[in-house]
């Protein structure tokens, strides 16, 4: 069953992104992308990441689309396909198609017959295990960063 | 599940966002874009994971570690817009060229 549910999200997701892409109104843009977003999700908790795929909903789905919503009702934006396309769009498609076909390709042709075998998903535990021995010192250069990104955003944006 | 739809599947992704910060006028949906090539890389790196059996689980941190990233680079990303629209009254990134040559 796990191919036909992989088959059905992943084409429910790229249309929602290439509606996210092509949209003549932003917050219908928006709403495209927490389909994809968790589209996105399903297809982790599919490839045994559960702990990852709550993640992406906690974070994506509930914090940056807020965030991106905020951003788009601060910002009054012009409704229209001239006011949100630029002029270059065939030479956009033509980059973003040929970076589709090499790297599919690519990818198709290195990774025939190998299969996933999902027998059981990663717990919380194990990967926590792994956070806080193996890879302690990139998760607090992690959270530095996090912080100083706060208070970067907070000083750009505020008034003076 | 063989794993190449999955590669199919982030390997279109990715494109799907190239041509969204290339083809458009606006800094909110550039953002949005960029957000969708970052979880492109991430299905990329959980699906090895899976493809690998990493013992250290390093593909499924690596991807926590893109995502917190990422939120960073939006909420910095969206800071900017904002000044750039108090200070221009517009977002469309083609009329911001101060700095272009």
């Amino acid at each position: 069953m796990t191919p036909w549910v992989f088959i059905g999200v992943a084409v429910v997701m790229s249309i929602a992104a290439i509606r996210l892409v092509t949209t003549k109104n932003l917050v219908h843009g928006a709403l495209y992308l927490v389909v994809t977003l968790m589209g996105v999700a399903v297809v982790f908790l599919l490839t045994a990441a559960e702990f990852v795929a709550w993640v992406q909903v906690l974070i994506y789905v509930g914090a940056v689309i807020v965030l991106l919503l905020f951003g788009l009702m601060l910002t009054k934006a012009p409704i229209g396909r001239t006011a949100l396309d630029n002029d270059r769009r065939g030479f956009a498609a033509l980059v973003a198609l040929g970076i589709f076909a090499v790297t599919g390709t690519v990818l198709w042709t290195s990774f025939e017959g190998k299969e996933i075998q999902v027998g059981h998903s990663v717990t919380t535990e194990q990967l926590g295990t792994e956070l806080f021995t193996r890879f302690v010192l990139p998760f607090e250069v992690v959270s530095v960063l996090l912080l100083a990104a706060l208070v970067g955003a907070v000083i750009l944006a505020k008034r003076d | 599940m063989p794993v190449q739809w999955v590669l199919l599947l982030s390997a279109f992704l990715f494109s799907v966002g190239i041509y969204g910060v290339l083809a458009r006028r606006n800094a909110v949906i550039v953002l949005m874009s960029i957000e969708v090539m970052l979880n492109a890389v991430n299905i990329n790196l959980v699906a090895f994971n899976a493809l690998l059996q990493e013992t250290h689980l390093m593909g499924q941190i690596f991807a926590l570690f893109v995502i917190t990233i990422a939120a960073a680079e939006l909420g910095v990303g969206l800071a900017i817009v904002i000044l750039i629209y108090r200070n221009r009254t517009t977002v469309s990134i083609d009329e911001v060229s101060l700095m272009k040559w």
